[in-house]
Parts: structure tokens; sequence; C-alpha cells
């Protein structure tokens, strides 16, 4: 049984170190600072930025439009509809079976719609077929800890006076900073990974979008494209990509255990 | 934040965002539904689901190979990660100081924050040459090691975390009493452990075991990298296969300029999604059935 510890920590630090192992002697500043130059998928000079930059606006936008509609809906069901009970009950099943959805049926989903309405891929796209998988885990994780706030503090907050509203978004939202900080941690590091719902949506391109209406790079996309060329020095940017996209996967992971420890300060429990 | 006061405009906004999300999964599958209706509409659904043809020139759409496929890596992946989990969450709960819980918690967490694409690179770097250079010889078989066996192995590190976390969670709710009780009656440790948890927990078990599944079923870009994808049944666990999420990512591009093509896509895609929510409600059925006896 301590085997099975072991494996699973044995694995992490295997994947890890592999990545960097292989990523880090390709990884440069310009690889980092620049844009792909002619001729970067066959050896030439140039960098992944278009990438880096294109999957932070893609997980910025996703996470901001995931946050905007998935707050109102964890207070709505916690708040307004406390006294439904069932039904707030089966919008959690709901989302628990939104939550299962693979991201590559989101990413069709998008594709079809996008279709159907004849726009072309682009980070708007893009942002709101990411946001919409993000979405079901952003609402559980704020839900989660929404639920299990005291009901003292609601009957406080009424009793002076407040609507529901104000107690939702000035007195819940304070309380549950934490979590809510986590959430956004946890939905922005899917946003940023994942691959499957962007590769429909999202396109790819060389430049940096300078609007939404513009397709943009992400980097899984980009790692996977470099890594299917025949040229060892294009693989080879392949895993230092791999790198980078690991590198702020980590910070991610560590900071927002770092804030959910600072805003626990300030929590009645 | 004087527009909280006015509530009615601000309950507007909250009902349709919740309406929004209501209508999500019927969006879904009614969307995919109306895509795919041009490919049903050809062919019909037994040749669809269990043909081993694929001739999109011709209009011959059979998914069978792709299905089973998935199925097959989905399996051996469960095969190799509940054994482990399993174990570990016996180990965690039941014998080691609540320490190391907490050291364990931020490696299963960062595991689980991994995103998909660098477990395939992952994958090509360590699983495959593994695969092809010493387990594969190791029963006299060669092969490049992008194999069933490869996507497997890099699926059951990718779902470790999200069963372990279930199965920890299941652990940690069954109340003290039962195994004092079972203690005090001369049981062992083990004994405890094998005929009083492991059966109280039965239920989590299986449903964090199906929860797994649906994770595994659905996952692409990781299996993608590394199983070959060659449209075959493939007779040893080291010949490459192509599972449905990888045959859908792979062909985007080209489905347009093929008739019925996009549609059958579609359908893959609609395949893979009413497979995922009937995993996840069996599973939720499950574990929700347990909550309430506790």
């Amino acid at each position: 049984m301590q085997i099975s510890i072991a494996l699973i920590v044995l694995v992490l630090s295997l994947i890890v170190f592999s990545i960097f192992y292989r990523g880090l002697p390709s990884l440069t500043w310009e690889m980092v600072s620049q844009t792909p130059k002619g001729g970067y998928y066959f050896g030439k000079e140039g960098g992944v930025l278009n990438a880096i930059i294109g999957s932070l606006y893609l997980a910025f936008g996703a996470t901001i439009l995931a946050l905007v509609m998935g707050l109102p809906v964890a207070m709505l069901m916690n708040i307004h509809l406390r006294k439904f009970k069932k039904l707030v009950n089966g919008v959690r099943f709901l989302l628990d079976l939104l939550w299962g959805v693979p991201s590559i049926v989101y990413g069709a989903f998008g594709f079809s719609v996008m279709i159907f309405f004849g726009v072309k891929t682009s980070l708007l796209a893009g942002i709101i077929t990411v946001s919409l998988f993000i979405l079901p885990i952003m609402i559980r994780a704020i839900d989660e800890v929404v639920r299990n706030v005291p009901v003292g503090l609601l009957e406080a907050s009424m009793s002076l006076g407040s609507n529901k509203s104000q107690t939702a978004f000035m007195v819940y939202v304070r309380q549950c900073s934490s979590a809510i900080v986590t959430a956004i941690m946890i939905s922005f590091g899917r946003a940023i990974g994942d691959a499957a719902s962007v590769l429909f949506t999202t396109g790819y391109t060389d430049s940096i979008p300078t609007s939404v209406m513009q397709p943009s790079a992400t980097l899984p996309l980009s790692i996977f494209f470099q890594l299917s060329s025949p040229i060892q020095e294009v693989q080879n940017r392949a895993y230092a990509s791999a790198a980078i996209l690991t590198i702020i996967i980590l910070i991610i992971s560590v900071l927002s255990r770092v804030i959910s420890n600072k805003y626990n300060k300030n929590k009645i429990s | 934040m004087r527009f909280l006061k006015n509530e009615k405009v601000l309950n507007v906004f909250l009902y349709l965002f919740l309406g929004i999300i209501l209508a999500m999964p019927v969006l879904l599958i009614v969307g995919l539904l109306f895509k795919s209706e041009s490919v049903l509409h050809a062919n019909s659904l037994s040749d669809l689901l269990f043909s081993t043809e694929w001739k999109p020139f011709q209009g011959k759409f059979g998914f069978y190979s792709y299905i089973y496929s998935s199925v097959l890596v989905t399996m051996l992946a469960l095969l190799i990660s509940v054994p482990i989990c399993l174990f570990a969450a016996i180990y965690l709960t039941q014998y080691a100081k609540s320490v190391y819980l907490k050291v364990i918690q931020p490696v299963i967490d960062i595991l689980a924050g991994i995103p998909s694409i660098i477990f395939g690179v992952w994958g090509i770097l360590v699983i495959v040459p593994l695969i092809s250079h010493y387990v594969a010889p190791f029963f006299g078989i060669e092969t490049a090691g992008y194999s069933i066996l490869a996507g497997a192995v890099v699926l059951s590190v990718m779902i470790i975390p999200f069963i372990l976390n279930i199965l920890l969670e299941i652990f940690k709710s069954i109340s003290k009493e039962l195994p004092q009780a079972s203690i005090a009656l001369g049981a062992t440790k083990w004994q405890t452990i094998k005929y009083v948890i492991l059966r109280k927990a039965f239920p989590g078990i299986v449903s964090s075991v199906v929860f797994g599944m649906s994770r595994a079923f659905g996952e692409t870009i990781a299996v993608l990298m590394v199983v070959g994808n060659v449209a075959q049944i493939p007779k040893s666990i080291f010949e490459p296969g192509y599972p449905l999420p990888a045959l859908i990512a792979n062909n985007y591009g080209e489905m347009l300029s093929i008739p019925n093509y996009d549609s059958a896509l579609m359908f893959a895609s609609l395949i893979l999604l009413v497979i995922v929510l009937l995993f996840n409600l069996a599973a939720r059925m499950l574990i929700s059935r347990y909550e309430t006896k506790i």
C-alpha cells in the first residue's frame, strides 16, 4: 500500500522532471519573446509568444465570462432559492453531469453552432466555448462552500434591512472570497490547458490577435503542432513550450494555495 | 453597489443565467442530433455502430473499430489505476498518520491540474520508448511503442487524481463506530477493512470507478498523441488503435470537403456525449443512494 502512494508521488515528479529535462535546455529568451518568423516550423528563428499571449487572452476571457455567469448562479442557488431544496439539488445534479462532458464534445458543439451562424474561427468563439466548458466547474466549486455558510449570516444581514442580492454580493462574497479565488484558479488552469475544445473554435495563427474576432494560437495546440514535425529542432521547441505551460500551471497551483490561505484569515466560522 | 438595491432587474439576469445553464445539456444533445441527422438518414443506426467499414468517400461510416478502441483503452486504464487508487485510499485513511494526507493532497491536486497535452508529451517522452524498448521486447513483440497500452498508461495516470479524490471522500465519510465495533469483536485490522469498510464503501467505490471511466472515455489530446491512430480492431494491446475522440480531433479540418463527413463526426460526438452522460448518471444515482443510507 505504501508502494501505491510512492508510485503516485513518483509519477508526478517523473512527469515534471521529464518535461523540464527535455524542455529547459531549448528554452531560450527568444522562445518567450518572439512570434514565429518565416520558416519557424522548419527550424528557423522565432518563438511562441503568439501562443502564450493567445492562451492568456483565451483563459482570462473565458474565466471572467464564467465568473460573471457562475457567481450569480451559485449565489442564487443558495440564497434566493434556499427554500426550494429539490430544485437546487436538481441543478447541482445537472451541473455534475455537465462537468463530466468531455471538452471535445463542447468543441464539436461550438463548431457546429459556428457553422450554423457562418462565423469563422476566432478568439471570441474560443472564449465562449471554453467558458461554457469551465462554467460547471466554477459554479460547483463556489457552491460547495457557499452552501456551508451558517444561516445566521443570512439572517443577520436580512434583519439589518439588506435585500437578498445585497446579502449575496456584499456579505456572502466576502465570506467566501477564498473559495471564489480557488474556483477562479481551478477554472483558469482548466481553460489554459485545454486543447480539444479550442482545436475547432479558436483556429491557429502566427500573429498575436489584435481583436476578438481574429483567430488565435494557443499553447497546447502550439505544442501539439510542433511535436508532429519531423525536424528535431522544432520538436525540442515543443518540449520547451510544454515546459512553459507546466511552469504556468505550477505557478497557478502555488498561487491559489497562497491566496486562499491569506483570505481564510478574515472569515467567520 | 447601488444597482443591488433594484432587485427586479437583477433577478432577471440571475434567472436568465440559471436558465442558460439548465438548457445546456438539452442544447448539446439537440444541437448534435440536429447536425448528425443527415448521416443517420443515409445509414442505419446498427450499420453506424457495428460496422467496421469506414469509407467516407462512399458515404460509409462504421464506427465499430473506433468504439472498440475507446472501450479497450478505457478498460485497460481502469485496470491499472483502480487498484492503485484503492490501496492508496485505504492506506491514507486507515493506516497512515494524518500528516501523510496533508502531504499527498497537494500532489493529487497538482496532478489533477496538469493539462492533458502535458500528459501526452510525457507519454511520448517516457511511456512510448519504455514500451518499444523494454516492455514489448520482454514479451517478444516488436512495436514502435505507439499502442493501446501506451494510451492506457497515460490515461490511467490522468484519472488517478479523480478516482482517488472521490475514494478519499468516501472512506473519510464512513463512521468511526463501525470499524471500532468490528475490532472490539476481535477482528484484525485487515479483516475489518476487508469485511466492514470495503463492504460499506462498495457503492461509492463502484461510482468512483464509473466516474473515472467517463473521464477516460472522453479524453482526447493525450490519448491521440500516443495511441497510434490506426483504424483497426487491435489484436493485442501492443497494437495501435484509434479511439473516438481522436477521430473527431484529427479530422476537423477536412470534414467539410466530403459530404456527410461532418455529420458523421458530429454523430461521433453525440455517441461520446450520450455514453458519458449515462455513465455519470449511473454513478450519481449510486452515490446519492449511498449518501442517504448513512
